[in-house]
């Protein structure tokens, strides 16, 4: 097979596995966060202690968590059909990458939070806050850079699971790998797929770990890392109590 | 200006109930700085939690600024939006600061103001204001993680005067800090109840903050106020547990035979030369034990023990002598009587 073969093939491979990630990390994120974000605050001793809740909740993310990949794919066939119109290409395999990653996310995010010290959560109470303040204002930003190292998490397991889709007609990079590279005998296009397989997971963990270094310096008072630019002065530094 | 009733609470873990707080009457004035302390475990911080509610009191009531907050906080475990309201008017500082690390020193101030609803230029001037009280005006870029621990009690401060509050409640906030930063806050403290007429509640286990800031103690043994009263009280009740930590006089009597005797002075007569006078009128030898000279909630307080030769028998006209000069006068041996304010 040559370049010029390979290259339409490979462009719209990696197009449908950006779209499959992108998509599913995305919903993931929006309704994994509320979910983990429910999982702490019903806890015993939560703002919002409810143990019914908690315990359904959490015997959901379970049990979604315990499936395997492929088979919650397949069982899915139908509900994706319900939502989408097909259960073939990229945009049907949305659906089960989204409900794979949501648990797994979700869990990420619980425990992102329950690092939360109480006492901000005390101190935002006794200013007259809500639950819902101490959520937008001290739990989430408290666990940014967790939440972020999480999100990296999910994405690379996400491109994980889209290559795995492909097994069933998802399309994307893992698809490409499977139907050309494995089936045809087509080992230098397999070696190609792999790798841009690579390059896409250490990209995005380069990215999220760039993100949270930066949110984590927040305040520290180093320097800016390297990689950014030139370091900037430290414009405030710690010093003795004044008076 | 705060005053519970009856307050106890009661927690139950695995079965068994522990009794933090076990009937506390507690009379805050307005505009004095009311110090509690007590021993860890006490029911010191149970207390002060109970006074915003943040910990929801077994029985009793709680009612700051003539507002009845049990009565507000409904019966759900939830704050209603009644009790919030009150909250915001109640300033709280704790031991670790509990700032955002998320946020600049400034951003933490203005935290309690988006929880208020004051937006944009409003809200930064009013942070800006509070930093330049607490000294800090610029740092308000920084982030807490740039600061040292008693700037960011200031900046703690700071955020809980932004709702304009008219009681500060302070959970151990020197406690993590070094004697002289430890000065510099109280100090900061005191000025805020003097420019503001801020009410301050505070509760602690260094007798020194007592002794430093506050113009009322009360003591606490086993979730239980035992003693209590404004300073001056305290140090004029014979046989105060309160008086004798505060203040300390130590020294055992030579031998039998002899009586003695503690004698407080307090403001003029803590200048007077009473124990040479008491030599020369009745001729009698007087060994000092003991003694110390402190300032006390301002004022100049003395305390001194001293050991006159014969029994309490023989001495009653020397000793008579000294209550005449206004002195208080306390014979080791003798059982005192107990004046307990406020007690329960």
């Amino acid at each position: 097979m040559t370049w010029s073969e390979m290259q339409p093939l490979l462009s719209q491979g990696c197009w449908d596995t950006l779209y499959m990630v992108g998509w599913s990390a995305l919903i993931a994120v929006a309704v994994g966060t509320p979910l983990g974000v429910l999982l702490v605050l019903t806890d015993r001793g939560g703002l919002l202690q409810n143990t019914p809740v908690n315990k359904v909740v959490g015997f959901v993310v379970n049990v979604a968590r315990s499936f395997p990949f492929l088979i919650l794919l397949v069982a899915l066939i139908p509900f994706t059909r319900m939502v989408v119109g097909t259960s073939l290409g990229a945009e049907a395999m949305v659906v089960p990458l989204s409900i794979g990653a949501i648990p797994f996310f979700a869990r990420l995010v619980e425990t992102a939070v329950r690092e939360v010290d109480h006492g901000l959560v005390e101190a935002v109470q006794s200013m007259g806050g809500s639950t819902w303040t101490v959520v937008r204002k001290a739990l989430l930003p408290q666990s940014l850079p967790s939440l972020v190292s999480g999100i990296t998490t999910t994405i690379i397991a996400l491109i994980g699971y889209s290559a795995m889709a492909g097994t069933v007609g998802g399309g994307g990079l893992g698809a490409l790998a499977i139907s050309y590279g494995y089936q045809r005998f087509e080992s230098d296009f397999m070696i190609v797929t792999v790798a841009l397989l690579v390059v896409l997971v250490v990209l995005v963990q380069l990215i999220g770990d760039l993100i949270v270094s930066a949110l984590a310096r927040r305040g520290t008072g180093r320097a800016p890392t390297r990689l950014l630019g030139r370091p900037r002065p430290r414009t405030a530094e710690a010093e003795p109590a004044a008076s | 200006m705060i005053t519970t009733t009856g307050l106890t609470k009661v927690y139950a873990s695995r079965g068994r109930e522990v009794t933090a707080l076990d009937g506390v009457d507690l009379h805050v004035r307005e505009g004095e700085v009311y110090g509690v302390i007590g021993q860890s475990g006490a029911g010191k911080s149970s207390l002060i939690r109970c006074i915003n509610l943040l910990e929801r009191p077994t029985t009793g009531t709680v009612s700051v600024d003539g507002v009845d907050l049990t009565a507000l906080a409904g019966r759900g475990p939830r704050a209603g939006k009644e009790l919030r309201a009150a909250r915001t008017r109640i300033g709280m500082v704790f031991q670790h600061f509990n700032l955002l690390s998320s946020r600049t020193v400034q951003d933490n101030v203005e935290l309690p103001l988006e929880i208020l609803g004051v937006t944009g230029r409003d809200r930064t001037r009013k942070a800006l204001e509070l930093l330049d009280l607490v000294g800090l005006a610029d740092k308000a870029k920084s982030y807490p993680a740039q600061l040292s621990g008693g700037q960011k009690q200031r900046v703690g401060i700071a955020r809980a005067l932004a709702g304009d509050p008219k009681v500060l409640l302070s959970d151990e906030a020197t406690s993590a800090l070094d004697p002289e930063t430890t000065r510099s806050i109280l100090q900061l403290l005191r000025d805020l109840n003097q420019q503001l007429g801020l009410t301050v509640l505070l509760i602690t286990h260094e007798m020194d903050v007592v002794k430093t800031v506050c113009d009322s103690a009360a003591l606490m043994q086993n979730g239980r106020i035992v003693e209590a009263g404004t300073v001056s009280e305290i140090l004029a009740t014979p046989g105060s547990e309160l008086a004798r930590t505060l203040f300390p006089v130590g020294g055992e009597p030579s031998g039998a035979d002899r009586t003695v005797v503690d004698v407080t002075f307090h403001g003029d007569a803590a200048a007077q030369p009473v124990i040479s006078q008491l030599a020369r009128t009745y001729n009698i030898d007087i060994s000092i034990l003991g003694a110390a000279m402190d300032t006390v909630a301002g004022k100049q307080i003395g305390r001194m023990r001293i050991e006159l030769p014969g029994r309490f028998e023989e001495n009653v006209v020397p000793i008579g002598f000294l209550r005449e000069q206004g002195l208080q006068v306390e014979v080791a041996g003798e059982e005192p009587v107990l004046v307990k304010e406020g007690a329960k």
